[in-house]
C-alpha cells in the first residue's frame, strides 16, 4: 500500500484517473507528502510534541467538516494524545465550526467588506485538560482557518505567552496552513474523480 | 509601541515585533506591495548548510518571509518544491495565467493583499488582460472577468477556499464544459488549494508594506520580488 496519505484516503490506484492527474505533477504530488511528514510526522518534532500536531490535525478538520481526513488524524490523536485529549478536541472542534473566511479586514479601503467572524475561547476545564500551549495552539488554529485576514501580532504574543518558541510559532502556522491546503486537495480530488472523462464516457 | 530589537531572545519577553511607522496598503493593488515580518527571521550568519539547503533559491536568504519560514526548514523545503511544481510545471495541463489566476482570486477572496498583486501581476503578465485582473481586485471574486473560462475557475477556487469546503462535482461540470482535461481541472485543484496554505502564512506571520513605501531590496534586503509568495 502506498505511503501517500492522499492516495490512500481516495483509494488512488496506479493508472487509475486521479493517479493521472496526480502523476501529472510528481513533485507537488511527493512535497505534498513530505510536508505531511515535515508537519505531522516529523522523526524530530522539535519544540511542537506529536501529540499537539495530531490534536491540532483532528480540529483543523474537524473546523472544515473534513470527514476522510478528520477519521484519519483522530485515529492518530487517540494513539498519541489519548482518548481524553482527542474526544476533548474533536467536540470543540464541532462546536466551533462557522462558515470562513470571514473577519475584519486590516486595509482601509476594505473596511466596507469586513465581517464579523467568530472567536474561540478554550474554556477553563478544556485548558486544564488540554494544557495552556495546546489551549492556545487550538485558538489559534481556529483564528487561521476561519478568520486569517484578522491574525496580527498579539495573537502570536498569545502563543508566546503560552511558552511557543519563534521556532515553535513557523512551525504551528505551517502546520494549520498546510492541513488548509491538504483538506482542499482532498476533497477537490474527491470531487473530480465522480467526473472524470472516463466516468464521462 | 514597542521597542522591542529584531532579535530578540526566547527569554525576552516579547518575540514580537510590530512596524508602527510602516504605511499599509489602502486596498487590493496590482503594484509590488512590501511585507514585513512580525517574528525575527534567520540572519544570514544563523543559517546552516541545512537552512541555505531549505530555502531552495539562494537569494531567497534575504526576503524576510523565507528566512523566518527556514526555522523549520523541512517544512519550507517541501511547501517551497510543492509550489514551484504547481506553478511552474509547463508539462501539459492548465496554461499558467489561469493557475495564476487561481492564486489571485483565492487571495482576494481570503484579504491577503500582499499575495494578490504578486499573483495578480502574474496573471496580467500572462494572460495580457490586465483590466480584467484590476477589476477582479477591485470589485472582488463576484465579478464578471469578462470570460467564460476565467469566472469559471474563479468560481472553483472560490468555492474550494471557502469553510467548510464548498467545491463539488458542479463545479467540476463548469470547468468541463469549457473543455478542461483532468489534468487541467487538477491544475485548478492544486492552484487554489495552495493559495489557502501561502495566503494563512502570509496574513498571520507579518504586514503587507503600501506600495509606494515598499523599502528599497539592497538597503534593508526586506522587499520581496515578484516570484514570492
Amino acid at each position: 500500500m502506498t505511503d501517500d496519505l492522499v492516495d490512500r484516503l481516495l483509494d488512488i490506484t496506479p493508472g487509475s484517473p486521479l493517479d493521472r492527474v496526480r502523476a501529472a505533477r510528481p513533485e507537488a504530488r511527493a512535497n505534498a507528502r513530505l510536508s505531511h511528514r515535515a508537519l505531522i510526522e516529523p522523526a524530530d518534532p522539535g519544540g511542537v510534541p506529536h501529540a499537539t500536531r495530531a490534536l491540532i490535525a483532528v480540529f483543523v478538520a474537524t473546523l472544515h467538516e473534513a470527514s476522510r481526513l478528520g477519521d484519519h488524524y483522530e485515529g492518530l490523536a487517540r494513539e498519541r494524545a489519548g482518548d481524553d485529549a482527542a474526544n476533548t478536541v474533536v467536540a470543540l472542534g464541532e462546536w466551533a465550526r462557522a462558515h470562513g473566511p470571514a473577519g475584519r479586514h486590516r486595509e482601509d479601503g476594505l473596511v466596507d467588506e469586513s465581517t464579523d467572524g467568530p472567536t474561540l475561547t478554550v474554556s477553563d476545564p478544556e485548558r486544564a485538560l488540554l494544557g495552556e500551549a495546546v489551549a492556545t495552539a487550538l485558538e489559534h488554529a481556529h483564528l487561521l482557518v476561519l478568520r486569517p485576514r484578522e491574525a496580527g501580532p498579539d495573537d502570536l504574543r498569545a502563543l508566546a505567552a503560552a511558552g511557543w518558541t519563534t521556532t515553535d510559532i513557523v512551525t504551528l502556522s505551517q502546520l494549520v496552513s498546510f492541513l488548509a491546503f491538504q483538506i482542499r486537495l482532498v476533497h477537490g480530488l474527491e470531487a473530480l474523480s465522480t467526473r472524470t472523462e472516463d466516468a464521462r464516457s | 509601541m514597542n521597542a522591542v530589537p529584531e532579535n530578540t531572545v526566547a527569554t525576552a519577553p516579547d518575540l514580537v515585533t510590530e512596524h508602527p511607522d510602516s504605511r499599509r496598503p489602502e486596498h487590493f493593488t496590482r503594484s509590488t506591495v512590501g511585507w514585513l515580518p512580525w517574528l525575527a527571521p534567520l540572519t544570514e550568519d544563523e543559517l546552516t548548510p541545512r537552512h541555505r539547503e531549505a530555502l531552495v533559491e539562494e537569494s531567497r536568504a534575504r526576503m524576510p518571509y523565507f528566512a523566518l519560514l527556514v526555522r523549520d526548514p523541512d517544512a519550507l523545503e517541501a511547501r517551497t518544491r510543492t509550489d514551484f511544481d504547481i506553478f511552474h510545471n509547463t508539462e501539459g495541463g492548465l496554461p499558467r495565467a489561469e493557475r495564476e489566476l487561481a492564486a489571485a482570486a483565492v487571495s482576494r477572496f481570503n484579504g491577503c493583499v500582499f499575495c494578490a498583486s504578486v499573483h495578480a501581476r502574474l496573471a496580467a503578465r500572462f494572460s495580457s488582460r490586465g483590466e480584467d485582473v484590476d477589476r477582479l481586485l477591485a470589485e472582488g471574486v463576484d465579478t464578471d472577468t469578462g470570460d467564460r473560462l476565467w469566472n469559471a475557475v474563479v468560481r472553483a477556487a472560490v468555492a474550494l477556499s471557502r469553510t467548510p469546503v464548498e467545491f463539488g462535482p458542479e463545479h467540476v461540470d463548469e470547468l468541463r464544459a469549457h473543455g478542461l482535461s483532468d489534468i487541467e481541472i487538477g491544475d485548478v485543484i492544486n492552484s487554489a488549494s495552495f493559495f489557502n496554505w501561502a495566503n494563512r502564512l502570509m496574513l498571520s506571520l507579518g504586514e503587507p508594506v503600501h506600495p509606494h513605501d515598499r523599502p528599497g531590496r539592497t538597503a534593508s534586503g526586506r522587499a520581496t520580488p515578484e516570484g514570492d509568495r
